[in-house]
């Protein structure tokens, strides 16, 4: 076909669209129902006095804010690289608050050790693998109504988001400071969601690939 | 300066054609879509050194601005949108010119026919039938050893699945051009290529699963 009877083709079918709400307004609508759902279950099965005694340590509490910014600036920066034309230096905002979770979490490995085999420790990989699947999975949905041209970091930074928010969630249901056991299971569920959604982009974003023949 | 002030009033312009191609105007929408196919073209022919994959890259680009126009904000500058989108599909067709190649030298690396007498495949689908030939005589390979391998060929063809089969036969058996293929059968250039070679892939595993191998 030539390019003049595609054009033609195209202006045959164009129809009205509703044209997508802005990247912010979207992440905040997401983590706005994801606030709710996770206030609920939280208000509803962590033992919040346990909570307030830990995060009565300043290297908890900024554990915890650490783990939220970078839910929330990974989900901020899925949603802005969904949409063509966004600077692909979105992608950085997460790295800041990560680092600092990364950090918190490591100060308290110094301080707590290295633990003492998996023991309850597994309960937090199971935790942050099973909660990230509906939090995903409700992001994906999401995101693929902007039919992301370039899949790859939209799930990347979507799984990351969903895991970090999975943990944050975790913090609350933590009874026991963190040791380099849980430091290291942590961040194996969350490698573990990053790679199983990443691998699973294209069908939750409802994009095929061109290079194998796929539409564009 | 100027210019600087020109190609931001034609963005502007760009712009609010898009916008309106967003509400379903369709004389906005062509002459929108006619006003930046040159410069989809100039980004498309930067990245890829390849003719035959530019215009290609041009009509992807443009189903892909069709297909994501929703995602066009009017607040923003209209180039950088449009470029994104040409500069992936550049880089899809890039990957996939390696894909076809990366095909193409592990079919080579099977053996050429005649020079070893046992590597019976090549890369096209024209050394499937060669692949019943002795190269000791011409004359072994008779008329009735050509028909029976256009029947077991057309056999083979059956067996391929829809798109594999429509492709190989418009580009191989009828020779067709890409873009005549692609009209006659409303597949993508790009998918038309990629059906093909994975047609070409499967005829060969068919082949070699044959009783008589």
């Amino acid at each position: 076909m030539d390019t003049e009877r595609l054009i033609g083709e195209l202006v045959a079918g164009l129809e009205p669209v509703e044209r997508l709400r802005s990247p912010a307004v979207r992440a905040l609508q997401w983590l706005a129902v994801v606030a709710a759902v996770s206030l609920a279950v939280i208000l509803g099965f962590a033992n919040l006095e346990e909570f307030r005694h830990r995060a009565a340590d300043p290297r908890v509490a900024a554990e915890c804010i650490a783990t939220a910014l970078t839910g929330m600036a990974a989900i901020l920066a899925a949603f802005e690289l969904s949409v063509p034309g966004r600077p692909v230096r979105w992608a950085a905002l997460p790295v800041p608050p990560l680092v600092a979770w990364l950090a918190a979490s490591g100060l308290g490995c110094l301080r707590n050790g290295f633990g003492h085999g998996v023991g309850e420790s597994s309960h937090c990989f199971v935790f942050i693998a099973a909660a990230s699947v509906p939090l995903a999975v409700s992001l994906m949905w999401m995101l693929r109504r902007a039919r992301p041209i370039a899949p790859l970091p939209v799930a990347a930074l979507g799984a990351l988001g969903a895991a970090a928010t999975a943990a944050f969630v975790l913090e609350f249901f933590h009874p026991f400071d963190v040791t380099v056991i849980d430091l290291l299971l942590h961040l194996s569920a969350v490698a573990v969601v990053m790679v199983a959604v990443t691998w699973l982009r294209r069908p939750l974003l409802g994009v095929a690939d061109p290079a194998r023949g796929g539409p564009p | 300066m100027e210019a600087e002030a020109r190609r931001a009033e034609r963005d502007l312009e760009w712009s609010q054609l898009m916008r309106a191609a967003q509400a379903g105007d369709r004389q906005a929408y062509e002459r929108l879509l006619r006003e930046v196919t040159p410069i989809v073209r100039a980004l498309a022919r930067r990245r890829c050194v390849i003719r035959e994959d530019v215009e290609e890259i041009v009509q992807e680009t443009l189903l892909t601005v069709h297909r994501v126009r929703h995602t066009y904000d009017p607040g923003r500058p209209f180039l950088p949108w449009l470029s994104s989108i040409a500069v992936r599909r550049s880089i899809d067709a890039l990957r996939r010119r390696r894909r076809i190649e990366r095909h193409e030298m592990r079919a080579d690396d099977l053996g050429t026919p005649g020079t070893a007498g046992s590597g019976p495949v090549r890369g096209g689908l024209e050394s499937v039938p060669q692949a019943d030939e002795t190269f000791i005589e011409d004359a072994a390979n008779t008329e009735a050893e050509g028909l029976r391998a256009a029947q077991e060929l057309g056999q083979l063809l059956e067996r391929l699945p829809a798109r594999q089969r429509e492709a190989i036969e418009s580009l191989k058996l009828k020779e067709m051009s890409v873009a005549e293929a692609a009209a006659a059968s409303g597949q993508s250039a790009g998918a038309l290529k990629v059906n093909a070679h994975r047609a070409l892939k499967t005829l060969r595993r068919l082949f070699q699963q044959r009783p008589s191998n």
